[in-house]
């Protein structure tokens, strides 16, 4: 087969498997969790071989075009770089990962199939996303996303959480997309196609005439998609869904789209100096931001999600000082080991019962209850925290590089305070990442206080070995999958990266190096010279609501423990722990941390108050002034219905009296007529 | 005999039936007031029928064959209308027309929704009977 047969498998082999789960998954229960593991497999074998075939060379472009639409063509086109190839080879990985966990997180949901069917679609939008060549048919695969993402994280729809995230994922991404539409038509108007080759081309021979204007409006969408500042706040709601989707689409890869869209058109951000200095703040307020929130959450899920709006600020910072080749390395690195943490912390929700790190930290023996998962938990972090010689160390290192070669004007493709902003924000938010790892892991593995759930000590009299209860295999299995390149892509890749990117060298300068780990390294002591300080609080105050139903479903253990959060703690994000080292690092930013900055608030104020007002007004026009119409015009029938009803007495003899006066009437007028009185 | 005299007999009888099928409350007296009425009328058929053979050449007597059917008709009336009468009696206890009004119109209400409110009324009314007749 042709390299570009192959590739057009890609995206279909999972688009098949889930048109099929979808049909099948009623009539044929034993045939669902085959469908859904297999094509996503096949695609990631087909994407694998379709990486070696390009093999970094030059880019592999097919196009065909089904039908005249008489204006700006729109093709079926592939365009196969580098960064497509390896993308989608990330995806593939992924994705099986998190189907292949989802049969034993899911084991006993009844809604598996649409589930599972649902993913495999999800899937193969993202590898369209990857593939396309043609803006046309890739924001296709980019809506199929949206909806996908919509109807997952709703999942759970019978806890409220679930379904008011659902609804804030599509509203927020959607609010982005609009203008991300007005900005691909200006785009195609004036390329003439909505080919990326030839977009490219029109930007490098100065076709497009509003190149910031058209930049903006992209970058509306991608921040809509990659949850970047100001349009990021669905995406620590959207943990109300399932572990593994928001693994696959909250971490790894739908929130990945926007950056890969960017690097796919860099050459057009940085035509205008003012998208890239745009960028740069987006990408600034969003790592340092997201970090900050990072570390006060009391959700494990949480703290991932705003660590991975944190991480895509990275990705955005390295776009904007114009280095695509570092944006996808830490999108690459970033999609292992976050994919990694989520499906860990799903692992970890399941044996505690709770998704609060506050009641984990007053559990003791979570590492023998589950030891795959805090093995490569803490690899995850690590890379996360960027330690040498973790992936994330790398790929964090390169994007900081990029930021510096700016800096000291090594490149002209990037205004220097870009350059400035990044590096600065970068360094602040490597430092508060290690800050929030730290804490996560102290929290989560190293509590005091009553034994987890399902622990058996084998130094416990009457209890053996058996009588731990085990994860299922399918769900630790995978985590040590992905600890692989958590621990070591970044160290072999970052050598030959760069033959399948731009070309520009992704090593790690010596400046960067020890100013990033340096910092990492003392944000991580001094998180842990906070837990010290107050872990000795943490008995007095006695938390901890585990989920009703401790040896179920792990889907319905996360599900229960979402739902209790609130109840139990009062807020989603906030649990009221003195000994949470967080509130002492930040002080009186806590609380406001805690809340996302109030930013939610300040929508609500800002845009939901408002709707909500013009809703009522709607309303009260209908109710009250077309309705008055209406009604007054039923008025005068009315009244003159209920004088004619008056003369229905019930009384037949006055009927039979009217009817002899009405004959004598008429006798009478009769008689007056014929003798013509 | 003179017509005057059956004619004033009969428009006598007539105005008594009339009176009593309009002021009688009681169910069967007024069934006894048509049969008046019915037989005002026989009277009358048979009065014109002799006047009008006086001056005819050859007559059918039609109008005194007209009387036996209605003679015949009052009779299969009167047993239907008491019937109703007995089924009325034993089903409400009372045979007094000023009673039996339950097609009267209820009171008017000038809502919103006083049609629905009065097919529910109505509705509530159609159930008591049905509870009544069980």
């Amino acid at each position: 087969m042709t390299t570009t047969t192959l590739a057009a498998l890609v995206p279909l082999l999972p688009f098949l498997g889930a048109a099929a789960g979808l049909l099948l998954g009623r009539t044929a229960p034993g045939l669902v969790r085959p469908l859904a593991v297999l094509p996503t497999l096949g695609a990631l074998v087909l994407a694998v071989l379709v990486a070696v075939r390009q093999g970094g060379g030059p880019a592999i472009d097919a196009a065909t075009e089904l039908t005249p639409t008489g204006s700006v063509p729109i093709e079926l086109a592939l365009h196969i770089d580098g960064f497509a190839a390896l993308v989608a080879i990330l995806v593939g990985v992924v994705a099986t990962c998190v189907q292949i966990y989802s049969t034993g997180y899911l084991h006993n949901d009844p809604r598996y199939p649409s589930y599972a069917a649902l993913v495999s679609l999800f899937t193969s939008a993202m590898l369209l996303v990857v593939y396309s060549g043609d803006l046309m048919v890739l924001l296709v695969g980019w809506e199929v996303m949206g909806i996908c993402s919509y109807f997952l994280v709703g999942h759970y729809w019978e806890t409220a959480e679930a379904r008011a995230a659902s609804l804030k994922a599509f509203l927020v991404t959607k609010l982005g997309d609009v203008p991300f539409l007005i900005g691909l038509f200006a785009l195609a108007t004036d390329a003439g196609s909505f080919r990326i080759t030839k977009v490219l081309g029109a930007v490098a021979s100065g076709g497009i005439h509003h190149v910031t204007l058209v930049a903006l409006l992209l970058l509306a969408g991608v921040a809509g998609k990659s949850a970047q500042f100001p349009l990021h706040t669905w995406l620590p709601d959207a943990m109300a869904g399932p572990t593994p989707v928001s693994a696959l689409i909250h971490a790894a890869t739908m929130v990945a789209a926007g950056v890969y869209f960017v690097a796919r058109l860099l050459p057009l951000f940085q035509a205008s100096t003012a998208a890239m200095v745009v960028l740069a703040v987006m990408a600034a307020v969003t790592m340092t931001g997201a970090a900050l929130a990072a570390l006060a959450q009391d959700d494990i899920k949480r703290v991932l999600a705003y660590s991975t709006i944190s991480q895509l600020g990275y990705m955005t910072g390295a776009l904007a000082v114009g280095d695509r080749g570092a944006a996808v390395f830490h999108l690459l690195s970033h999609g292992a080991f976050k994919a990694l943490l989520f499906l860990a912390a799903g692992v970890i929700i399941h044996a505690t019962g709770t998704n609060s790190l506050a009641a984990m930290s007053r559990m003791t023996g979570l590492r023998d209850r589950v030891p795959d998962a805090y093995w490569t938990m803490t690899v995850a972090l690590l890379s996360l925290a960027a330690i040498p010689p973790f992936s994330g160390f790398f790929s964090k290192e390169s994007v900081l590089g990029a930021a510096e070669h700016v800096i000291t004007g090594h490149t002209e493709h990037a205004p220097a305070a870009a350059g400035w902003t990044v590096l600065v924000a970068g360094l602040a938010t490597a430092l508060l990442t290690a800050g929030y790892a730290t804490r996560l892991w102290l929290l989560a593995f190293r509590g005091q206080g009553a034994e987890v759930p399902g622990l058996a000590r084998s130094t416990d009299p009457g209890r053996t070995e058996e009588h731990r209860v085990r994860e299922p295999l399918t769900m630790t299995v995978v985590l040590w999958v992905l600890a692989v390149p958590s621990l070591a892509f970044g160290g072999f890749a970052y050598v030959s990266l760069p033959a399948w990117f731009d070309g520009r060298s992704l090593t790690p300068t010596l400046m960067t190096s020890i100013l990033g780990t340096g910092l990492a390294l003392v944000g991580g002591l001094v998180t842990y010279g906070a837990w010290q300080h107050v872990t000795a609080l943490a008995p007095r105050v006695p938390l901890g609501a585990v989920a009703a139903h401790p040896g179920g479903d792990a889907g319905l253990v996360e599900a229960e423990a979402i739902a209790a959060h609130e109840p139990a703690y009062g807020d989603i994000a906030l649990a009221p722990d003195p000994a949470d080292p967080g509130r002492l690092l930040l002080g009186p930013l806590h609380r406001h941390a805690a809340a996302g900055f109030h930013l939610d608030a300040l929508y609500g104020v800002l845009f939901v108050r408002p709707v909500q007002a013009g809703a009522s007004l709607v309303q009260f026009l209908d109710r009250e002034v077309v309705d008055t119409y209406v009604r007054g015009a039923g008025a005068l029938p009315r009244w003159l219905g209920a004088a004619v009803r008056r003369a229905q007495t019930g009384n037949v003899q006055t009927y039979v009296s009217a009817l002899l006066a009405g004959a004598v009437v008429l006798t009478v007028a009769a008689v007056l007529v014929a003798t013509g009185a | 005999m003179h017509l005057v005299y059956p004619a004033v007999l009969s428009a006598l009888l007539f105005c008594t039936g009339l009176y009593g099928v309009l002021a009688r409350r009681n169910a069967i007296l007024v069934l006894m007031s048509v049969e008046l009425m019915l037989n005002a009328v026989n009277l009358n058929l048979v009065a014109f029928d002799v006047w009008l053979s006086r001056t005819a050449e050859e007559t059918l007597h039609s109008g005194q064959a007209l009387t036996l059917f209605t003679i015949a008709i009052a009779a299969a009336e009167i047993g239907i209308g008491l019937a109703i009468v007995l089924a009325v009696h034993r089903n409400r206890g009372t045979s007094d027309i000023d009673k039996l009004r339950d097609t009267a119109e209820g009171p008017d209400k000038d809502g919103p929704d006083s049609g629905a409110l009065a097919a529910r009324k109505a509705d509530d009314q159609a159930g008591e009977k049905a509870e009544a007749t069980a």
